[in-house]
């Protein structure tokens, strides 16, 4: 449900639970908290007809602080859990959040395939390279030079994983990067992503000010994508885009127009009773 | 960081919607920010940003006592066209830490007022319509006071020595 | 003594098509007004493997193979070697074997049966686009007394899509093969309904697999939402469902892995659709984690385990028992809920429709132990019953201020608002929560929840149906799932000789029913526990949850043979009931 003008505007405020957030001081999923109560906002969807969506980790806590239906599953599941309430419910606004952990390693499996069936849904991933919940260990995202991850002593060697080009290439039909320092600019960013149909991925770059204090300095480092960088439908102008811009250019970065998944509900016989025909000798 | 409004503000009312988003923000942010103190048990700076919401409070007071009789355009917070973004009064969540000591806490408010400052002398200095720009020039005055008095209250604080975010105890797991 | 029933074995391979025989040979005896059902064994090649179709018909429901086979008809007599073990021969026993139907140097494997030659092979040729098979269905036919009238029907509706030539040679084959038979030996004829009964309908039959059986009892129970992701033996079941529930109006998303199918059902539940998922022992194994994610956010799901040979990979085609234990204990921390198994194909129906109302009751997860021989065979059944028992949830009608979604009730089930509803906003959590949800580590709260979602599991009235009690006398035999069928059959046969023995059949395996039980075994004094798992899995469980009598002994053997009536008979004979 994408709400209209008709139904009540309730304030940003009115869509927190008022249960206090243990997220660390300075963590950019205050900000992140802050943006998806200004969307909800601005897009006049009811709390009721909205389910947030989570897995495990510090970001994944989301549902708990507003004031929607939500459900926080277990590690890496986010996206099953929100497809099969959207393909069940498709009045209601599903929106996935989690963090690059949760998303990309054990959620890696699911994140593909959900791409690729684009249903009608927002995933907010807060990207903050590390494991924050689990006291700071190497994400799929992180650098390869990172040496501070207990496990990876001497950096992970690997290859950092690039969600929004995985995204774009398994099917998702609206990808964007934002900051969680411009909660604002997230807000509308998120708006979009709700009003785009088909799978939204919107990857917030959000620090984690214990175990990444140097990430501190992103909203230094971040720069909106220029004009000549705007949203296009063209994947393969995006595939170039986000294959060459460091993970630094912040918008809507792919806006495309991929069906979504959408099975109808429709039955074609009126009574149950029609099914004992198969079996009948 | 913030230097003004993309566009150029074009009446009196636009700015007192401006100035109120500015307030209101800066007290959903301190109390906030005071919750989050009191999640970690900082209980000294809690108190100190509870204090700050209330000052804000009053400039809402301010404002809307200015406002009186006029009709201010209704923009929701996104709408607001803040130069990077973000209110001046806003930004810099991401500054707070649990340890943060008090001198910190009005760092942190300071830097707020002054980007208030910064983004009110841009409107003044792009102003087109009289009104709009006594107002503004108005605006920069008393975003200057607040700085003032910040920086005093400030200097009952020592600063924070080298070592203020030690913690001896490792962090938890908690999941 | 007049024959009851037969039991025959088609056996072929590459491309021999012997399984679509033996369906053919099943559908026609039930026209003809038999019982009957088909399972089928089958080589590991994807196609053109040996194959062997394993039939018993008979004029009465039946839930059970033979002790023995009566006719075997090796269309290409090499790839009978495979099935031996599945094949148990008498003296008596005939093959029918067609010495030149395979490679030279193929042969029949050595049994105690007779052996008598047809040339499937050469009486196929002497017919345009003639196979052999088509040649052996007109014998059995004939050798089982069916009239060859009731075969054409069958080939008609089978081979429609091959077009006329192909239906017009198969029939010509099917006549020749019908002709063959009169110089074969003839079996007893079953007598055939419309010939011992003119006139009376009978009770409306079907012919019907325990996979589908189980789909129709989940979609009878409510269910609309289903995620698959294919396994054997339990694909058929999905794929059933996949073409059924559409037309109902719900839908059946193919997941990615078994992972996101537990999800998925998790999260249609979650938005007020009953919801099932189907899998095997290797799936259930990577689901426990998000089943237990249900118990603990107490959102309704059920998972349908059609069991295969374990560990691991094991034997995926073949039946056995052996996933009890992680069924009943697989979901780490205490995690109470329901574990429910049907004891033939026909209550496949009963007991899944059973499963997803007493899911969508308690708000929990329930397992449904199938197995491969119940989900993969084709039974001709009695038309099941329709139950009264539907999905019903509680779901709050008015919502008040400060809904507790995990409120401490005192039956233990507290209303579950659906998203969609003003007031009832909640997050259902995983962590351990206080009645809003909100996660918690007191120990009050989760005293107080691990109590509730016991409690609520337990108190539960769940009838006569948690077993099947029959019969009368001081010795009787436990068992659960596909076991039953050969238990049954047993002991009706030592009833007919005058001994009694009672049947304990348990469809509720958990939670326990101390009291039921108790009741169950009053006046038993010697109890024989009849199960299909190597480590004696049931025996275990049965030890743990209840007092036993004294003199209590276990038959157990793990998969791949099933149990036959008669081995069961000699384990009691050892009691006294000699037959």
């Amino acid at each position: 449900m994408k709400g209209d003008t008709a139904c009540t505007l309730l304030q940003p405020k009115e869509y927190k639970s008022g249960v206090k957030p243990v997220w660390c001081p300075g963590c950019g999923d205050f900000g992140v908290l802050g943006s998806i109560t200004k969307a909800l906002s601005g897009l006049r969807i009811q709390p009721e007809n909205v389910a947030i969506v989570s897995g495990i980790g510090c970001s994944s806590r989301m549902p708990t602080y507003l004031n929607t239906y939500g459900f926080h599953g277990v590690h890496g599941r986010a996206l099953a859990l929100a497809t099969g309430l959207k393909v069940a419910r498709q009045d209601l606004t599903v929106i996935a959040t989690g963090g690059d952990g949760d998303g990309f390693s054990i959620g890696g499996n699911h994140f593909l395939h959900t791409c690729r069936r684009n249903p009608d849904m927002t995933y907010i991933v807060m990207d903050n390279q590390v494991y924050g919940m689990t006291k700071g260990q190497a994400s799929p995202t992180t650098d390869p030079n990172w040496v501070q991850g207990k496990l990876t002593p001497s950096g992970t060697g690997i290859n950092p994983f690039q969600p929004l080009v995985i995204a774009l290439a398994s099917g998702a039909n609206f990808i964007a990067r934002t900051s969680s320092s411009d909660s604002n600019g997230t807000a509308r960013v998120i708006m979009e992503a709700i009003r785009h149909p088909g799978f939204s991925m919107v990857q917030v770059l959000s620090p984690c000010v214990t175990f990444r204090p140097e990430q501190r300095e992103w909203k230094h480092m971040l720069i909106p994508a220029p004009a000549a960088m705007e949203a296009t439908s063209d994947p393969a102008l995006a595939a170039r885009r986000l294959l060459t811009d460091e993970g630094v250019y912040t918008g809507i970065l792919y806006q495309g127009d991929r069906p979504a998944y959408q099975p109808k509900h429709e039955p074609s016989i009126d009574n149950i009773a029609e099914l004992d025909e198969e079996f009948q000798i | 960081m913030s230097n003004g409004p993309k566009r150029t503000i074009g009446s009196s009312e636009e700015l007192l919607a401006y100035s109120l988003a500015l307030e209101t923000e800066a007290v959903e942010r301190f109390n906030d920010l005071a919750d989050q103190m009191e999640m970690h048990h900082n209980y000294e700076v809690a108190d100190l940003f509870r204090k700050l919401a209330k000052i804000e409070g009053l400039h809402i007071d301010n404002v809307n006592r200015a406002s009186a009789g006029k009709e201010l355009p209704s923009l929701l917070a996104w709408e607001f066209e803040w130069e990077g973004g973000e209110s001046p009064e806003g930004g810099s969540m991401e500054d707070a830490h649990y340890l943060m000591k008090p001198w910190h806490a009005i760092e942190l408010a300071m830097q707020g007022e002054k980007r208030a400052v910064a983004f009110f002398r841009h409107v003044a200095e792009t102003a087109i319509d009289d009104k709009v720009l006594k107002m503004a020039l108005e605006l920069v005055e008393e975003e200057e006071e607040h700085v003032a008095l910040l920086q005093q209250w400030q200097e009952r604080y020592p600063k924070p020595a080298k070592g203020w975010d030690d913690d001896l105890d490792p962090p938890t797991m908690l999941e | 003594m007049s024959r009851k029933n037969l039991s025959i074995a088609l056996t072929g391979s590459g491309g021999s098509g012997v399984m679509t025989t033996g369906s053919m040979l099943l559908e026609a005896a039930a026209k003809a007004g038999w019982y009957g059902y088909m399972g089928r064994s089958a080589g590991p090649q994807i196609r053109g493997g040996e194959a062997a179709a394993l039939i018993r018909v008979a004029s009465e429901p039946i839930e059970s193979p033979d002790d023995s086979f009566d006719l075997v008809l090796a269309i290409e007599p090499g790839s009978m070697g495979r099935f031996v073990a599945e094949l148990p021969l008498r003296p008596d026993s005939l093959i029918i074997s067609d010495a030149e139907g395979g490679r030279r140097s193929s042969s029949l494997p050595e049994t105690p049966a007779q052996v008598v030659d047809l040339p499937m092979k050469k009486l196929a040729k002497t017919v345009k686009g003639g196979r052999p098979n088509m040649i052996a269905l007109g014998a059995v036919a004939k050798m089982i007394g069916l009239p060859e009238a009731s075969i054409y029907p069958i080939l008609e509706k089978t081979l429609k899509s091959k077009g006329a030539e192909a239906l017009e040679a198969s029939w010509a084959c099917v006549q020749k093969g019908f002709a063959a038979g009169h110089d074969l030996p003839e079996f007893e004829a079953l007598p055939i309904a419309s010939e011992s009964s003119p006139g009376e309908p009978g009770p409306e039959r079907w012919s019907i697999t325990g996979n589908e059986a189980a789909g129709l009892g989940a979609v009878r129970g409510g269910v609309r939402f289903v995620a698959a992701y294919p396994i054997t033996p339990a694909t058929e079941a999905l794929e059933w469902l996949a073409g059924t529930l559409p037309k109902l109006g719900g839908v059946l998303v193919q997941a990615e892995d078994e992972l996101s199918s537990i999800n998925q059902i998790i999260g249609a539940s979650f938005g007020g659709t009953p919801a099932l998922t189907a899998t095997s022992g290797p799936g259930l194994a990577l689901m426990t984690e998000s089943i237990g994610l249900a118990v603990c956010s107490e959102v309704p799901v059920v998972i349908l385990d059609v069991m295969r040979c374990g560990p691991s990979t094991g034997i995926a085609t073949k039946s056995e028992q052996s996933d009890l234990n992680i069924a009943l204990n697989g979901l780490h921390g205490d995690a109470p809920h329901l574990v429910l198994s049907p004891n033939s194909v026909s209550d496949c129906v009963f007991t899944t429709q059973w499963a997803v109302h007493l899911a969508e009751s308690m708000q929990t997860a329930a397992i449904v132990l199938s197995d491969q021989s119940l989900g993969q065979t084709r039974a001709i059944v009695d038309r099941p019953a329709d139950l009264a028992f539907l999905a019903k949830r509680l779901v709050p009608e008015q919502l008040e201020e400060n809904y507790l979604r995990y409120a401490v009730a005192v039956s233990g089930v507290s209303p579950m608002a659906i998203p969609g509803q003003k007031g009832g906003q909640h997050t259902a959590d995983g962590l351990e929560h206080t009645e809003a949800g909100t996660p918690s580590s007191l120990p009050e709260d989760h005293l107080a929840q691990l109590d509730k979602r016991e409690r609520k599991i337990n108190g539960f009235d769940y009838g006569q149906h948690w077993a099947d009690l029959e019969g009368v006398g001081d010795t009787a035999v436990i068992t659960w799932g596909s076991t039953t069928g050969p238990v049954r059959e047993a002991l009706s046969r030592l009833k007919g000789q005058g001994v009694d023995i009672r049947l304990i059949a348990i469809r509720l395996l958990a939670p326990e029913r101390p009291a039921d039980m108790a009741a169950a075994l009053k006046g038993i004094k010697r109890l024989l526990v009849v199960e299909q798992s190597h480590s004696k899995q049931f025996h275990r469980y049965l030890r743990a949850a209840y007092d036993l009598p004294a003199e209590t002994r276990v038959f157990n053997r793990p998969g791949p043979l099933p149990f036959r009536p008669q081995e069961i008979i000699e384990q009691l004979a050892d009691w006294g009931t000699k037959s």
